[in-house]
């Protein structure tokens, strides 16, 4: 079972990795400096494996991968949020970070969450509440059953659209 | 046909069909770049896709801009990758001092009408204001188009600006249009969807003044924003691409454009705008003109026009990054530059200077930023213990003469 770490609306890429921390081919110096400066406490409080989760728009602002990658290279197991960013949800997608829209869930800090991420479904087991989240369009749910677009290309050499 | 939206136009055109808001397509993309933050990302996810050639060199441009020069070793090895990666593909790439990307592409005409354009960068829709459809995406993505020469996209609901009025008021400029825009559409007003420009000021703007407002975009969470063709001038003929009178917009945003005083965005965020005169009096210790936003030469005109004659307020500091070596070369041509340097501006290479907090200007702790940057986020500029207000560049140059938020006369 995966723990939530809750964030506020308009979580920005500069929050989840700021830029100057940005250019590096080294995810785990990416990972060293995730959500450094909204929440200092990340590192020590996260166990890889657990969840974010947050409110609208998750990972506005710059266009850089190195957001969803600096997630991924901490171990986070899954984002949630009421909306993504476009580019961070493509980004988070391509690069094989689980993300689920869900639109009115009511998650909370610390809450026990289990989740599949083939029919989108996740259980707030501390609260014993059940959410279904958006359906991705055809194209993103088979790169994201690839594990990114790096496979999904290398096996199709080109974009299938349904 | 149903009628159609210029986002709709231009995609039906490269898809072959006619496609619609909500509907997904795959088009073959006309352009595509990418920059010393997301290409080394980008090149390595298109050699694991087992990429080996470029689906188009011709069409493939990087810029190092981000960390230019570079400022540390780490950083030079990824500006190596770059040059030779462009030298092996044979595409092309500007090297430091070229500018920033966005400047570089429009000033080589690289963007054109109709085209649709990828960058790995988010403020890309910049090139809306050439009247062309283009998206920033990640690094991944932009690989995807290196080694197929094409993207799939959803086709985007539009919201449709309309400004008013035929002249501004004296000390406002499209900055302060786009942060008004901003400030009604806010920060994810406009996700997933192309934010259109219409209306009579269109007459009377300039390209620089219409990338200003779809450089702002970004700032709204919107895929792509488009300026409509009246009133665009080019060095060459084209074909413009007019939206249909009865295309469906999700939002119409009426805007008395002639009405509007000078905007200021206030820490820390690019929607949370007031007239500045709310905040004429805070001190500012740090002014900052330049970016893909106000890094032109009408910008640094601009601000050349408040300095001239006169020197900053003692105990502030002013940066000054020129958009592209285009600029610095046009401002030096009419004595700009030498204006700005005379007042006490200090000027950086043609790049994103400190807009992104990686060198070249890092705040203190404490310090209080005027910029005429786009995005004000906490610890966008390198610093998170630092404020960021965003203002155009004569009220960033008002400013600093003061050494408090000021109107521009
Ligand atoms: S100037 Fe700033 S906003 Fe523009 S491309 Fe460079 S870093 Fe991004």
């Amino acid at each position: 079972m995966a723990k939530a770490h809750v964030y506020a609306d308009n979580i920005d890429t500069d929050r989840i990795i700021p830029g100057k921390y940005t250019k590096t081919l080294d995810l785990s110096s990416l990972a060293a400096h995730v959500m450094e400066d909204l929440d200092p406490s990340f590192s020590e409080r996260f166990v890889q494996g657990d969840v974010i989760v947050a409110g609208d728009n998750f990972g506005c602002g710059s266009s850089r991968e190195q957001a969803p990658l600096a997630l991924k290279a901490a171990g986070v197991s899954l984002v949630i949020a009421r909306f993504f960013a476009r580019i961070f949800f493509r980004n988070a997608i391509n690069i094989g970070l689980p993300v689920l829209e869900i639109p009115d869930h009511t998650i909370q800090s610390g809450d026990e969450i289990q989740f599949d991420l083939a029919t989108g479904i996740v259980i707030n087991v501390t609260r014993n509440e059940t959410y279904q989240a958006n359906q991705l369009p055809p194209v993103m749910l088979a790169i994201m059953q690839e594990g990114g677009l790096v496979a999904y290309l290398k096996k199709h050499k080109d974009f299938i659209l349904s | 046909m149903k009628p159609q939206t210029i986002a709709e136009k231009i995609l039906s055109a490269h898809a072959g069909y006619p496609v619609y808001a909500g509907e997904l397509c795959i088009v073959p993309v006309d352009g595509a770049m990418a920059t010393d933050t997301t290409a080394p990302l980008a090149i390595k996810a298109f050699e694991e896709m087992g990429g080996k050639k470029l689906a188009a060199p011709d069409k493939f441009h990087l810029i190092i801009d981000h960390a230019a020069p570079a400022p540390n070793e780490r950083i030079a090895n990824l500006h190596q990758l770059m040059r030779n990666f462009a030298s092996k593909q044979h595409c092309a790439l500007y090297d430091i001092g070229s500018g920033i990307c966005h400047q570089v592409m429009v000033d080589h005409h690289t963007v054109k009408p109709g085209d649709i354009f990828m960058g790995a960068d988010s403020h890309t829709p910049t090139y809306g204001a050439l009247n062309a459809f283009a998206c920033g995406v990640g690094s991944t993505d932009l690989a995807a188009v290196m080694l197929t020469g094409k993207i799939w996209l959803k086709v985007p609901h539009s919201i449709q600006v309309i400004l008013h009025g035929h002249h501004l008021q004296p000390g406002v400029s499209a900055k302060d249009i786009a942060l008004e825009v901003v400030k009604q559409l806010t920060i994810s007003g406009a996700t997933y969807q192309s934010v259109e420009y219409h209306g009579e000021l269109l007459h009377h703007l300039t390209l620089s003044d219409r990338m200003v407002l779809c450089n702002m975009v970004a700032e709204m969470g919107a895929k792509t924003g488009i300026v409509s063709p009246e009133g665009l001038q080019l060095p060459y003929l084209f074909n413009p691409v007019f939206a249909d009178k009865e295309a469906a917009y999700t939002r119409v945003l009426e805007i008395d454009a002639a009405a509007l005083h000078p905007k200021i965005a206030i820490p820390h965020s690019p929607d949370n705008v007031h007239d500045v005169s709310a905040y004429v009096g805070t001190p500012i210790t740090y002014g900052f003109i330049g970016t893909c936003t106000n890094g032109r030469l009408s910008d640094l005109q601009a601000a050349a026009n408040v300095l001239r004659g006169r020197s900053l307020a003692p105990g502030v500091r002013l940066v000054i990054a020129p958009a592209s070596r285009q600029v610095l070369l046009d401002a030096l041509q009419d004595g700009t530059i030498q204006t700005l340097i005379a007042a006490g501006a200090a000027i950086i290479n043609s790049g994103c200077g400190p807009c992104v907090g990686t060198h070249d200007g890092v705040p203190g702790d404490g310090e209080v930023v005027i910029s005429a940057a786009n995005r004000n986020f906490q610890g966008r500029m390198g610093n998170p213990q630092s404020k960021i207000f965003l203002a155009s560049p004569a009220t960033v140059a008002a400013s600093v003469l003061t050494g408090c938020i000021s109107l521009p006369k």
